[in-house]
């Protein structure tokens, strides 16, 4: 093992020391702050009328989110297209 | 170089049905897991197999892209209309303007377990529509143009 790679596993390894210190204090299923999460369970279903409580926050609560990911997908179409549209075998691409 | 004629029947049986499930898990998006993001890949799954099976024929006969791209167009004016027409009718962006009215989507739920009424959700099927459209689209036109402008080897054998 030359002296990069032992570098590399001293900082990996501090790395995996730090997060599992971190998360050795925090007990599973059992949230700090749950006033978001409780309001969703509760008042979901009433206000949006969708069972899927993930939709609802998805499609309703947190709209703005999902515009942003339909905007990211429409901006990867268009990147796609215009690098991939000189590569087009041997046909013209068509404009209209 | 073209797939074996097991891969090829294979993937026309198994298309329609790959379809029908995708569009299952968006219409259902408000009842069941999934939504439009996950059904749309499902259905853009079905037409990456069409491609792969497919691949010796005229790509551009088989799937054709300038329709995938007016519909991902579509799917996303869709989904902007749908939150701008809230502010139209008076009340701020990306409201929930169609739940709880009586029209199209707009049964009232109750607070507790039901069996799942289609007809529920508000605006949220309708975006639901909107985005699996646009994913189906989306992918689908990413797969088509990538494969179209390389020179791919189609990897069966030889007949």
């Amino acid at each position: 093992m030359n002296r990069k790679n032992g570098i590399t596993v001293c900082i990996i390894a501090i790395i995996a020391v730090v997060l599992i210190y971190a998360q050795s204090g925090i007990s599973f299923g059992d949230p700090v702050y749950q006033d978001m999460d409780q309001y969703f369970l509760l008042n979901g279903q009433v206000q949006t009328g969708g069972n899927n409580i993930c939709t609802d926050v998805v499609f309703d609560f947190r709209a703005f989110d999902t515009l942003g990911e339909a905007t990211v997908l429409f901006t990867a179409v268009m990147g796609v297209i215009v690098i991939f549209r000189r590569l087009m075998k041997g046909e013209e691409y068509e404009a209209e | 170089m073209k797939q074996s004629n097991i891969v090829r029947i294979t993937a026309d049986i198994m298309f329609p049905f790959i379809m029908i499930f995708g569009a299952y898990v968006v219409l259902h998006g408000h009842l069941t897991p999934g939504g439009g993001f996950q059904g749309g890949a499902v259905m853009a799954s079905g037409v990456v197999l069409l491609l792969i099976a497919h691949c010796d024929k005229d790509i551009k006969t088989l799937i054709p892209t300038q329709i995938l791209k007016n519909v991902e167009t579509f799917g996303l004016l869709l989904f902007g209309l749908s939150a701008l027409a809230a502010v139209i009718l008076g009340s701020g962006f990306f409201t929930n303007w169609l739940v709880n009215t009586g029209l199209l989507f707009g049964t009232p739920v109750e607070y507790g377990p039901n069996p799942g009424y289609l007809n529920t959700g508000g605006v949220i099927p309708v975006m639901n529509i909107a985005v699996g459209l646009e994913v189906l689209a989306a992918l689908s036109v990413i797969a088509v143009i990538m494969f179209r402008s390389t020179e791919p080897d189609c990897g069966g054998e030889e007949q």
